[in-house]
Formats: C-alpha cells, structure tokens, sequence
C-alpha cells in the first residue's frame, strides 16, 4: 500500500442556502479544494451524499458532479452510507490512492436540504433507520439517540446538563468558525428551556438541517511536495465498521459498538492509541452521540464521557480538544458532506491555519463519522509530517 | 411507502409477531432472518413473541413524521420480550410523564398508522401498561 496525503481542501460557508443548488454547492466546494492543491484535473472521483433523490429528485451524482465539476469522462463514484456517506467516501478515496489505481482523487460530501418542508426532511433522513420496524412505529432519529440518552443516563448517572454542555461547547467553537451555520454562543439555561422534539432531548441538542458540501484532494504522499508548498497532512489510519441497523437489536443500547470497532482498526493501521491523540472531529448529530462517541474512541472510560464534558476536557484548551470546528451542532450538518467537512477541518487544524480555534501544538487528528444510530462508523486518523 | 403486496408480506409479524428462533443456538430473529447473527446457523424454528415484556429504555415523540403529527406527542420504546427478543414499538394508554426503565408492559394489536395518499391503515402491534 502507498501512503496517502490530503494536498487540497475547500468549503464555503454552511447554512440554508436558497439561492445555491445542489450542483452548485459540490462545485464550489470542489474547485476551492482544487485551487488549493494547485491542481485542474484529478483522476478520479467520490461523491458521498446521503439522499440527493429525495431532497432534491437527483440522483447520478456521478456523471452531473464530473460533469459540472468540467471532468466528463472522469470516473466517479457516489457512495451512501447515511450520515456516514462523507466518512465511507474518504475511505474510498483513500483505497484507491493506496492501491496505486490513481494518483489524484478528489473526495467530496454534498447534502442540499433545504428544498423539501422540515417534515420531508424528517421523513427523508429517517430513511436510514430500519423502515419497517423503527421508522413504521414513528420514530423518529432524534427519538432514537433520545433512547440511547435515557439508557446511557440510567445506566451511567449521565445528567441532562452534561448533554447541554456539549451544544454550549460546540457553539463556542462554531462561533469561531466563519463557515458555521449558527456560529453563536447559547447557554446551559438555553438549551434546557429550548423546545422538547424527543424526551429528554431538546431543540438544542440536535444538529440543524444545512445545506452543505465540502471537499478534499489525496495523492500519493511521495508526490505531495510535487503539487503543494503546504504542509503535508498523511492518512495515517482507516477504520470503518458496520452495527445493526435497528437500535433495539444491539445488547448495550449505551455503547456506539461500530466507533469502537472502526476506531481500534483504525489506532492499529496507525500505530497508536487514544491518548496520543491531539484533537478529534466527532458525528455529534444529537449532544449524548459526542458522549457516546467519546467514550468509544477510548478517550474517556464508560460513563466519563459526560463528566468528561464537564471538567472541559473536550473544549479546544482541553485534554482532548473534541469538535473545534463547532461540531455537527453549530456548523451545520448536511449529512452526505459531514465526513469529509471534518477532515477539512482536521487538515487545516494540522497545517496551523485554524486562527481563534487553533489547537496548540496539534500533530495527530481523528475525525469519526457515523450513520443512522451508530449503524455505521468510519474512523480516521491524519499526520502532518 | 406501502404497496398492497408488501401489507400482505409483512402480516406475520405484524399481526402475529412471528419470529425465528435458532435451532443451534436459540438466538431470536425478528424478523425472521436466513442466518444467525450469533452462530450463522441456517436452520429456524417458527415461534410466536411472548406478549409480555419490560421496557430497557424510552422516549416521547414531540416532534412527529408527517404520518404521526395529529398523534404528537406520543411515547416509544424498546422493549425486551424474553429470551433476548426485543421489540422497538409505541407505548400507549399510559401517563407520559410516568414512563420508567423496567416498567412492565403488555403487547396489544392496534392500529399503527393511515398511509397519506391511499389512506390504507396499518395495523401492528403497540405496548401498553401490564
Ligand atoms: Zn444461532
């Protein structure tokens, strides 16, 4: 396997974005990554997006993406895996970089929700629960991390403040972020007074539907220096694992079993463990997946990650500084661009080009992404040399 | 999404809750599955779900699917029915504010939800309080 580098990233501001479409979103985001690997062509394609068929009635990502990104006849691929659409679609990248098959890969995320009413976007991302025996009761995806909540809260004395916390950290983070969608600060009082959508979760705990896309170029780690005087962030480690779909099928409705799986492929492929981790990105879709997910990953034990919030040590001046970006919750989540948005973020956080969220002395990332209710993961893990 | 064909198909649990229990090693498919996820054995027995059950954790819906917007709020939860089966469903007949871990339930047939073009009503199974 050769070594794999990110040369190029490109992400516009996130949020509901009327007057751009689909096509356009991935462009932007598409070319802005080109430019900044300083390259016209690649040589081949992902697209991770999650539902483009039924927020918009597109589909052949592939061909419209080549096409409108000026490469027809470029091989392209769309890859869906519900929220983990990004994640899966960098792995691919990834692989095919590795492999030899090509020098140049561009890996781009893409979601455009916001031209469907808030119900056909419900109804759209419940899609990636088991239709017929979660989606058919009327659960909805909030009410399913809502259950994984209540069980982590009975089982581990998780506090519904703790789960507030987590959005109040990410929107300190995301106020810092010119590209987030809700880049303000909110308040614990805030979030416990803000809407109940499943119990116990709130308004606030909840990432917001966006509109989004974001995009990164690999090349064999040998040729960076051909194409790019930035410094040289390597994929040092690849994980990717699959769960149960139904939530109620898994023995401990408390544990992510997917991150932990995908993570320890991913600490293996790498060479190191949790600890030796500067900074993560994490699929905080609902405030208790980034407890859930943190617990996971090993960076705290079983039960901690709650606590773990509440000594600070997941804020950017933390242990282990989690969703400096401002996470899924402040900087928007448009689900199939996710994956890839977190790995845009990571580079530009190891190339020490982050400003007022830079992370200090930050060498080694990990960006975990996730689909459904933790029915897929993708884990990876970035250098910069 | 429904089609008279998939109605039909999907009686037997939901009507019945037929399951699939495991010849080697007793592991409880529902639905009913071609292999074991514990032991990939192909052979099931058909089996009936007990009707009897605990919930292992809960939540209310405030914010619904289209299909279940007149129903908001309304309360769910995964429920263990006995020898590892579980169930996710909706809890009725209940105190919404009253809903714990490990309370008893008791599995009714009722009618789930109305298809919004053909009007088609969907019937399936509920919990309520034993
Ligand atoms: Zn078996």
């Amino acid at each position: 396997m050769r070594k794999v580098a990110i040369i190029g990233i490109g992400m516009n501001k996130w949020g509901e974005l009327w007057d751009t479409s689909l096509r356009e979103l991935y462009t932007e985001a598409a070319l802005a990554a080109m430019d900044d690997a300083g390259v016209a062509r690649v040589d081949s394609m992902y697209i991770g997006c999650m539902s483009s068929g039924l927020f918009t009635g597109q589909e052949h990502l592939s061909s419209l993406m080549a096409d409108y990104t000026g490469m027809a006849g470029t091989p392209a691929t769309r890859v869906e895996s519900a929220c983990n659409s990004g994640g899966v679609a960098l792995r691919q990248g990834f692989i095919e970089v590795a492999s030899g098959m090509s020098d140049l890969v561009l890996v781009g995320g893409v979601e455009k929700m916001t031209d469907v009413d808030g119900g056909m976007a419900t109804y759209a991302l419940a899609t990636a629960a088991d239709q017929d025996y979660e989606s058919f009761h009327g659960v909805t995806f909030p009410g399913l991390y809502a259950m994984i909540a209540n069980a982590h809260m009975a089982r581990y004395g998780t506090t519904r403040e703790q789960l507030a916390m987590v959005a109040v950290k990410n929107h300190h983070n995301g106020s810092m972020n010119a590209r987030a969608q809700y880049p303000f600060e909110i308040t614990v009082e805030g979030v416990l007074d803000s809407v109940r959508v499943a119990d116990p979760l709130r308004i606030l705990d909840c990432s917001p539907i966006t509109d989004g896309a974001a995009a990164v170029i690999l090349c064999p780690l040998e040729k960076a220096k051909e194409y790019s005087d930035k410094a040289v962030v390597e994929i040092v480690g690849s994980g990717h694992a699959t769960d149960t779909i139904a939530l109620h099928s898994r023995k401990d409705l408390s544990w992510l079993g997917a991150t932990y799986t995908a993570a320890q492929r991913a600490y293996a492929m790498a060479g190191c463990k949790p600890e030796d981790i500067d900074l993560a990105e994490v699929h905080d879709c609902f405030t208790i997946a980034e407890i859930c997910v943190t617990e996971a990953l090993g960076f705290f034990d079983k039960g901690d990650g709650g606590p773990a919030v509440e000594r600070g040590d997941t804020a950017i001046t933390g242990k282990i500084p989690v969703n400096s970006s401002g996470g899924l919750k402040s900087k928007g989540h448009p689900v199939g661009a996710t994956g890839v948005a977190q790995i845009v973020e990571l580079t530009e956080q190891l190339r020490g080009e982050s400003g007022k969220r830079q992370v200090k002395n930050a060498r080694r990332g990990l960006a975990q992404n996730m689909g459904g209710s933790g029915g897929s993961t993708t884990v990876h893990i970035l250098e910069v040399k | 999404m429904s089609t008279s064909a998939k109605l039909k198909r999907e009686m037997p649990q939901r009507y019945r809750m037929e399951a699939g229990k495991c010849t080697t090693c007793g592991y409880i498919a529902f639905p009913p599955r071609s292999i074991c996820p514990e032991c990939q054995a192909r052979e099931f027995d058909t089996v009936i779900l007990p009707d009897e059950g605990t919930i292992l954790t809960h939540t209310v819906i405030r914010v619904a699917p289209s299909q279940f917007t007149d129903e908001a709020p309304y309360a769910i939860a995964i429920i263990e029915l006995g020898e590892g089966a579980r169930v996710l469903c909706q809890l009725v007949d209940c105190d919404l504010e009253q809903i714990a871990i490990g309370d008893p339930v008791k599995i009714e047939f009722r009618r789930i939800q109305a298809e919004g073009k053909s009007g088609v009503l969907f019937y399936g199974y509920k919990a309520v309080p034993a």
